[in-house]
């Protein structure tokens, strides 16, 4: 029964979160949100507020104008790139050296995990071969050296 | 000519630099010779007691000297360069106290006069152990030595204006001429400033070696105070930015802003960490290491603040002094390296993890996370110098590296608030986990589908978008987070309710003045999901920019905003250009709102002032642009953004929550904490 419930809570789920699905997306506005505009400002390329920006339309302009050729969006953002160099690109294609850019925060957090796994294994060995496990019998909680032991360890008196 | 306030604050700074240097050496050599049982020409611990006494007389000297510059400021002393540069004479009272931190000079002094401060008063309560305060003092005096040595040759705030004197200053910067400018520099510092407190405590217990946990019992209060203070500069930065700069968002990934997140990242796994070894003896080694790099961190901002050394739109403070913070850097690690291993024997865990499936397993991971996040940031802050040193060309990583990389371990985060407080401490059973983990899997999984429903769905009309999944998953979590504090709190409350008969609410406020430390941080928790529902509502956000003539109107969303009127008006500071507009939802006429754009005088810039019209549900966010300068109509930007204001509430839950765990608990003899007694003896209560 849980099961089954279960997979019609999937069902569910599955179902909503398809509807809609596949619907075009606005390029121009994804695109100009991943430039930088140049006037100095650094802020992204749609959002630059600055009245009387010398460069911001030039830009979208030119973003406009590259979206009727055909490009994919790594072409577009590379003939940015080539053109201003890649410091108009919010953040570092995903390739190339850029890639590392990318690549390493994941890898500290998936070697991180993979450090703490190990350790807490090697703890838990430990345990079990000092003969430490806890007893699988409750203690008697009138016992009050006990007792104190487990209000500190249960974070009880915190003070 | 004679400068009499000048003189008086560089002498002041001068004797703050003597008396630290006699606090470093007489609390050296008196601690050693304690330690070592050699003696002295003077007893030990008489040499100690002016060592203390020369700390608390260098509070009054470097007060003394920001008393000087804050006098310049206010008696409008422009022959001192730093107020020529910082100040004017029709600047209001108010923003010519914060002249105070608004340049380097000025701000290396209220750094330099708060660590004087928390020395104060850590020197004056040193009764709970005096020999550990003491090197807690020495450490922190060293502190004070390299700030003070960099007030007094590399960025002096006395120095005189070269030339005749100037009638008038240049003003200050308009972007500091802002309420909570007064406010938001003082405790960021005071932030940053606060964690010296612990590394000093940290280095000198370990220095010591220190017997026992007590060190963390002394200084916990010590490192939540920092942590507040950080979090609330961090937010009233946040806010300073949204109602500023007018971009429409309270955080932009600056390098500045990223320096201020990492030590908060670190100190906050330190304060979740610590509870081990608290409680259990363990992670002794990790935790030094956590409040060692949480120093270093608040340092190296710094250094990236002032030193140039990645582009910032905070270039109000850079400058040259990046060496002294290099070399500043480098001793400190060295010093932390050399005592480490001078003394790790002395971390020896008395503990080890005896379930994977526990309290200790989901600190572990909760501080893996908190620390990827850090690493992640200082990475893409750092990665441009690297790019810049590879290939020879700088790369940006703006909000869409940040978002892409940062927001998942976000997420991550908000997971295991989900289920760490759910674990119990040493070893969770299978019948627990389910008993536990049902209402809140269940909120999580209603919350989806509701949202999903309500049509908040991963893909819409205008197509999928990263955004708005994590938007979701965020709000699914965070329904999951809520419903276990609310279940815990309900749970412990229940069984102060079936033995005291209290009501539900009054057994719930004594259960959490029992354990002040353990509600406090489910409060906490709370704040801090609440403001990440906050966070999350950005997914959603509208903008709308036009021209607009009188009469004309701007649609966004169920709102119209019609333009009523432009205006002008001045004050001898600034000229203002301003527009009226009527902001109706549906038919109904809501407010008037009136964004500004002021042009300051003195420094010949110009800004722009935000209007507000703030709801639970949304922020309608107006901004004067300026005006086209072909046809002069004014332009005007709308945002309408969701759930802004559950971030500020926020923050305001996360205030109450660490007030709460700062208040001492109910001691277990006092009568109203007698029922709670009962309580403990429960089983349930115990369990969780």
């Amino acid at each position: 029964m849980p099961k089954r419930l279960l997979h019609i809570a999937l069902l569910c789920i599955l179902s909503f979160t398809m509807l809609g699905a596949g619907s075009p997306s606005t390029r121009f506005d994804a695109l100009g949100h991943m430039l930088v505009c140049q006037c100095g400002c650094g802020q992204i390329l749609l959002e630059c507020n600055h009245v009387g920006c010398p460069v911001s339309p030039v830009m979208i302009d030119e973003l406009r104008a590259e979206l009727t050729t055909g490009l994919p969006d790594s072409g577009v953002l590379n003939w940015f790139a080539v053109k201003y160099g890649p410091i108009v690109l919010a953040a570092p294609l995903r390739s190339g050296f850029g890639l590392v850019a990318w690549i390493v925060p994941f890898a500290v957090l998936l070697i991180g995990i993979g450090a703490v796994v190990f350790v807490l294994r090697l703890w838990r060995r430990r345990q079990i071969r000092a003969g430490l496990a806890a007893p699988s019998i409750p203690p008697q909680l009138t016992d009050p050296a006990l007792r104190d032991r487990i209000r500190r360890e249960t974070n009880y008196d915190s003070q | 000519m004679l400068h009499p306030m000048p003189s008086f604050g560089s002498f002041a700074l001068l004797l703050a630099l003597a008396l630290c240097v006699y606090t470093l050496f007489s609390g050296a050599v008196s601690l050693r010779a304690l330690a070592t049982g050699r003696q002295l020409a003077v007893p030990a611990d008489n040499l100690r007691e002016t060592s203390r006494r020369a700390g608390i007389a260098s509070f009054i000297a470097v007060t003394c000297a920001a008393f000087a510059l804050v006098w310049a400021a206010f008696t409008n002393d422009f022959s001192v360069a730093y107020i020529l540069h910082h100040s004017n004479r029709d600047l209001s009272t108010f923003y010519k106290f914060a002249a105070l931190w608004s340049g380097q000079e000025g701000s290396l002094l209220l750094w330099a006069w708060l660590l004087s401060a928390y020395g104060f008063v850590m020197r004056v309560r040193d009764k709970a152990d005096v020999t550990l305060h003491a090197y807690a003092s020495t450490i922190l005096s060293a502190i004070q030595i390299f700030f003070l040595l960099l007030l007094v040759f590399a960025a002096t705030p006395f120095s005189i204006a070269p030339g005749p004197l100037h009638a008038d200053g240049f003003g200050l910067n308009p972007l500091l001429q802002y309420a909570e400018m007064l406010i938001h520099p003082p405790m960021l510092y005071l932030g940053y400033v606060g964690f010296s407190v612990p590394f000093a405590f940290g280095l000198g217990a370990l220095m010591m070696r220190y017997p026992g946990e007590k060190w963390i019992h002394i200084t916990r209060r010590w490192t939540m105070v920092a942590w507040l203070f950080l979090t609330c500069g961090i937010c009233l930065g946040m806010h300073w930015a949204y109602a500023v700069l007018g971009w429409g968002g309270y955080w932009g990934w600056d390098p500045v802003e990223n320096a201020s997140l990492m030590p908060w990242l670190v100190g906050t796994a330190f304060l979740h960490s610590v509870m081990m070894q608290e409680k259990r003896g363990m992670m002794k080694v990790w935790n030094v290491w956590l409040i060692f790099i949480t120093f270093m961190l608040t340092i190296l901002g710094t250094l990236l603040t002032r030193a140039g050394l990645v582009q910032s739109v905070h270039a109000f403070a850079q400058s040259s002094i990046g060496d002294w913070f290099y070399a500043f850097l480098i001793i400190v690690f060295a010093v932390c390296l050399f005592t480490f291993f001078h003394q790790r024997d002395h971390l020896r865990a008395e503990n080890h993890l005896e379930s994977l499936v526990s309290r200790e397993s989901s600190f572990l991971f909760n501080n893996l996370v908190l620390l990827t996040a850090c690493f992640t940031i200082l990475w893409g802050t750092l990665f441009p110098i690297l790019s810049e040193y590879v290939q020879g060309s700088k790369v940006t990583m703006g909000a869409p590296f940040y978002n892409r990389v940062a927001v998942p371990i976000g997420m991550f985060l908000i997971f295991l608030t989900v289920i760490g407080p759910l674990l119990a401490w040493r070893s969770t059973s299978l019948r627990s986990i389910r008993r536990n983990f049902l209402l809140p899997c269940s909120a999580i999984l209603a919350t989806a589908v509701a949202l999903m429903l309500a049509g908040v769905r991963p893909w819409n009309e205008a197509g999928s978008s990263t955004g708005q999944i994590y938007s979701l998953v965020c709000f699914s979590l965070a329904a999951g987070v809520i419903t276990a504090i609310f279940s815990e709190f309900l749970r412990g409350a229940a069984v102060i309710h079936r033995q005291t008969s209290r009501n539900l609410l009054s057994s719930a406020i004594l259960l959490t003045r029992r354990n002040t430390r353990r509600y406090g941080g489910y409060i906490i928790h709370f704040g801090i999901v609440v403001l990440f529902i906050g966070v999350a509502g950005s997914a959603f956000n509208q903008s709308r920019e036009l021209e607009m003539s009188f009469g004309d109107s701007i649609q966004i969303g169920s709102w119209k905003l019609v333009c009523q009127s432009y205006s002008e008006d001045s004050n001898p500071n600034y000229d203002t250009d301003y527009a009226l507009l009527d902001v109706y939802h549906g038919n109904k006429k809501v407010t008037q709102l009136t964004p500004e754009r002021r042009f300051y005088n003195a420094s010949q810039e110009s800004e722009t002032r935000v209007a507000i019209h703030s709801t639970l549900a949304r922020d309608l966010y107006v901004v004067f642009e300026g005006r086209n300068p072909e046809t002069d109509k004014p332009i005007i930007k709308v945002f309408l953004n969701p759930l802004v204001n559950w971030i500020w509430i926020g923050v305001g839950i996360v205030i109450f929550g660490t007030a709460i765990a700062l208040v001492p608990p109910l001691k277990p003899g006092s009568s109203s904490s007698r029922t709670g007694d009962v309580v403990a003896e429960d089983p349930q209560v115990l369990h969780a």
